[in-house]
């Protein structure tokens, strides 16, 4: 009864180009990785290297950004420092992403009761943050980077692996997949060669966001004491050896190294959550 | 679906995970290299007696699920075993220390859900320059941990300025709040980043619906519009994040209470996960994992009074 | 050609959006006498709503506004807020489309009811209550629905309370947009038929807002056609449906399926409404227009009266090679 006219879905948002915040958190992320990789060709002093003499002095020639309360060059801690406190994020996200997007994609292609039991298990992971996880590991293996890590990633684990079968899940639905099926290609090739590069964008996205998350865990953990050995150079561990430095009016190497923290997970959290509303949007 | 009934199925689902849970924190045991009872004593004087205690304790001589039995039933009647460090009840532990915790949390959820809402609010509703200076703030709040929060306001406010003291839980009430209001904004900080931004968004889709423009087409002024269909309308969501933000806050007092030196249940863990006492671990984590589930099962049940849809069993009908 | 008395008066509106090239609203006039029915028909980006909403003073952030918007004589577009809210609560309402979007599914149906009365002040909550009753009962409902959540009654029943709620402040004039098109048929046909009842009841007039022509022509005394931003024909409904004087009007006559016509394809009109980017010289439908010459591109067509007829105006060059059967008009 009624003449055919389109309906419409409102007027299209218009957006503004590339915020100057996002730029800056690229070149951070950038910077940061730069510095890590080159740290051992950059860094003026031994990490370790003690000078009494000179503790906590103000920055000079000698040493740019001072000295801390052990008498050790601030400025090579911080270059060293990145190393360990981006290797370990890095560590997680790897694993939680490996394992997530494979836990994920046989969940949705299979369902069932391997489905089932990934939900359970979701929510049993869910009720233990990543950093209690860690805790508990630690308090029985002990104090070193590879615990926390691999706690830290059974934590992330359902974070990726949920994403991945809610996007499987609808990646299977579309059409080419049923096509390829027909034409006799298997389950597996179908998902290495087509599902995967067309959901990756997202879970990457997602795993950078995790990046900043684990990076703020770990070097909490550091910050107790239970994450690198003692003498690694650490931002975490940084601003515990800077809490004694604070008190006696030094204040200079925990505020460095909160502000290395600060900044590198804001980059990579801006970095990740821009990315997440691209990859959204470009889906819709 | 009858409300009572939402609720049973609720109620059951936390008991099975927390059932899930506790075997998982009894089970850690059994990852640690070696023998248990070696690990439990680690470093400690091994005579016999001690060995014999522990592997009492333990039931160490028994089957695994028999083990897990007997563990569960203790501590299901409130007995985590001993301290191996303190040398005395870790429920005797607990009970010393859980109450200034418990404050610390409070004080810091209070300040999370005044300042988190208020900044989401006026983010929602201003727009423009103070919706960008809230998001860039923000920003830096979810960006900074807890312990990097307490290390720099203990050396502004406490070394610094002598504003507060630096360290302790202090003694009675007034004195306890005004030892823990440094390390409460510390832990809050992150969690008002969170808020905030959920907060936020929430309402910016509350405003995007059709209802709100119904309202203010009906002479609705404005501040009426935005408490009765928009911040109304994002409470649910809001709600929603209950169980995480408590969760965060209790796993985060053990780098604050590290840091302020405040003697609750964190420092109480940061100390028994160095020193390998087991048993004291264990309980904490048993204790902050039933909490958060006790949490997220008070949202669950709170949420059809913000909602009606749910029980009505229609969600998802209409934004 | 602002008549007084008339319950709403819209003459030149010119509405711009930031990002457009061309108004979305171009030159409107539009006028509904009190206890008239006038249907507004146009596709979806004609501006229909847009025009419409305008009554209420509702516009979307940014827009700019030309052009006078008289509810009950007064003008709207140059209101203080507080005297916009008063011509909100009570000298015109609206009807929206999609009653499930329009009501907050977390309040009591009372609460919806009420609220624009005893927040404004025009009312008191117990005098509000008691009205909102009497309307219930007037659109068929028991006041019992008051202390239900509207996911616990059906969207036709919805529909009425939101019609129920328009009437709370007594307004002179009814802004309907699509009241139906979100119903299943058979709520459609009662809540036409409860418009029209109340429209005669109590005596407002009522602007309807379609992309139904058939509809339109069923319900109003006389219509208007809007496309690409402007009024391209209006008219009694008798006459306009009879004898369509613009191309566009025809189209959308022929493309609407008959239970008398001939069975087969329908004629679907083709291509695209102009691009809100560009500048618009000539006629909005010379690129759809089967008519169209070099002079519809260039020159923007003026109403013009039908032979016979002052009240049925159409804006195009060549609404002579029209013939009065829509069928013909392709």
């Amino acid at each position: 009864m009624t003449a055919v006219l389109t309906r419409r879905p409102g007027l299209a948002r218009i957006r503004t180009a590339g915020s100057p915040l996002h730029h800056l958190c690229l070149a951070v992320v950038v910077l940061v990785t730069l510095a890590a990789v080159a740290a051992p060709w950059l860094v003026p002093h031994d990490p370790n290297a003690v000078d009494l003499g000179s503790a906590l002095a103000a920055p000079s020639a000698g040493h740019p950004l001072g000295v801390d309360a052990a008498g050790r060059d601030t400025l090579s801690r911080l270059l060293l420092g990145a190393r360990t406190s981006l290797l370990g994020p890095l560590g997680v996200v790897v694993f939680s992403t490996v394992a997530g997007v494979a836990i994920g994609t046989a969940a949705a292609w299979r369902g069932g009761r391997l489905d089932t039991l990934l939900s359970r298990s979701t929510e049993l992971v869910f009720a233990f943050p990543g950093m209690l996880l860690a805790i508990l590991i630690i308090s029985v293996y002990g104090e070193g980077l590879l615990a926390p890590v691999l706690a830290l990633a059974v934590a992330y684990l359902p974070y990726v692996s949920r994403l991945t079968r809610s996007l499987v899940l609808a990646e299977r639905e579309r059409p080419y997949v049923s096509a390829y099926r027909v034409q006799g290609h298997s389950a597996l090739q179908i998902c290495l060669r087509h599902v995967l590069p067309n959901i990756a964008p997202v879970v990457l996205a997602q795993s950078t966001i995790n990046f900043g998350y684990a990076l703020m865990d770990l070097a909490g953990l550091s910050f107790l004491g239970l994450g690198v050995p003692a003498l690694t150079p650490d931002w975490g561990r940084m601003v515990f050896d800077g809490q004694t430095a604070i008190q006696h009016g030094y204040p200079l190497s925990a505020v460095l190294s909160c502000a290395a923290i600060v900044l590198t997970v804001v980059a990579f959290n801006v970095v990740g959550e821009r990315w997440a509303d691209r990859v959204a949007r470009r889906d819709r | 679906m009858s409300f009572a009934g939402f609720a049973a199925r609720r109620l059951l689902e936390m008991a099975v995970t927390l059932f899930a849970a506790s075997f998982v924190v009894f089970g850690a045991l059994y990852l640690a290299p070696g023998d248990p009872a070696s690990f439990l004593l680690a470093g400690r004087s091994a005579s016999p007696e001690a060995l014999a205690a522990v592997k009492a304790q333990y039931h160490l001589d028994d089957p695994f699920l028999v083990r897990y039995g007997h563990w569960l039933g203790d501590v299901l009647q409130g007995d985590f075993g001993r301290s191996l460090t303190y040398r005395t009840d870790v429920s005797r532990l607990l009970a010393d220390r859980l109450p200034t915790t418990l404050l610390l949390v409070a004080m810091a959820l209070l300040v999370v859900a005044v300042v988190g809402l208020f900044l989401g609010r006026l983010a929602a509703v201003r727009g423009g320059a103070t919706d960008s200076a809230v998001l860039v703030a923000t920003t830096f709040a979810v960006g900074t941990p807890s312990f990097v929060a307490a290390v720099l306001l203990q050396g502004l406010f406490a070394v610094r300025l002598g504003w507060f003291p630096s360290s302790g839980a202090g003694e009675g009430f007034a004195d306890k709040v005004w030892h823990l209001t440094l390390p409460a904004i510390a832990l809050a900080l992150y969690l008002i980043g969170m808020l905030a931004r959920v907060t936020r968004s929430a309402m910016l889709e509350a405003l995007d619906s059709e209802h709100v423009t119904v309202a203010r087409s009906r002479g609705v002024p404005e501040r009426q519009v935005i408490r009765r269909h928009v911040f109304r309308n994002s409470l649910g969501t809001v709600l929603t994040t209950g169980g995480l933000v408590v969760s965060t806050l209790l796993v985060c007092t053990v780098l604050v209470e590290t840091a302020f030196s405040v003697g609750g249940i964190g420092q109480l863990l940061e100390l028994s996960t160095s020193t390998k006492d087991f048993p004291t671990v264990q309980a904490i984590s048993l204790i902050i994992v039933a909490l958060f589930m006790t949490v997220n099962l008070i949202v669950d049940l709170l949420l059809p009074l913000v909602d009606p849809r749910i029980t009505l069993g229609t969600r998802g009908a209409a934004a | 050609m602002t008549t007084p008395g008339n319950a709403l008066d819209i003459a030149g509106l010119r509405i711009t959006l930031p990002g457009t090239a061309r108004p979305v609203v171009d030159g409107v006039d539009l006028a509904v006498a009190r206890g008239e029915t006038v249907a507004l028909v146009g596709e979806s980006g004609s501006g229909k709503s847009l025009t419409s909403r305008t009554a209420l003073g509702l516009l979307p952030p940014g827009a700019g506004t030309a052009g006078e918007v008289r509810v009950d004589g007064r003008d709207v577009l140059a209101m203080t807020p507080a005297e916009l809210r008063t011509v909100r609560a009570g000298t015109a309402a609206m009807v929206f489309q999609d009653p499930r979007a329009a009501v907050n599914p977390l309040r009591r149906i009372g609460d919806f009811l009420t609220e624009g009365a005893v927040l404004t002040g025009a009312l008191t909550r117990a005098d509000a209550a008691a009205r909102a009753g009497r309307l219930l009962r007037a659109v068929g409902l028991d006041e019992s629905v008051m202390r239900r959540y509207p996911a616990q009654v059906s969207g036709g029943m919805l529909q009425r309370i939101v019609i129920a709620a328009a009437l709370m402040g007594d307004p002179v004039l009814l802004l309907a947009d699509e009241p139906t098109t979100a119903l299943d048929v058979t709520s459609q046909a009662e809540v036409i038929a409860l418009l029209a009842g109340l429209r005669r009841d109590f005596g407002t007039g009522l602007l309807f807002v379609t992309h139904d022509l058939d509809l339109a022509a069923a319900i109003s005394d006389r219509v208007y056609v809007m496309y690409a931003g402007r009024i391209v024909e209006t008219g009694p409904a008798q006459a306009l449906f009879a004898a369509p004087r613009h191309p566009y009007t025809a189209a959308l006559l022929a493309s609407t399926p008959r239970m008398d016509g001939p069975r087969g394809r329908l004629a679907a009109i083709d291509g695209q409404p102009p691009d809100l980017r560009k500048p618009l010289p000539g006629c909005g439908f010379a690129a759809r227009c089967p008519l169209a010459t070099e002079v519809c591109d260039r020159q923007a067509p003026a109403p013009a009266a039908a032979p016979g007829g002052p009240d049925h105006t159409a804006a195009c060059h060549h609404s002579d090679r029209l013939e009065g059967s829509p069928a013909d008009a392709r």
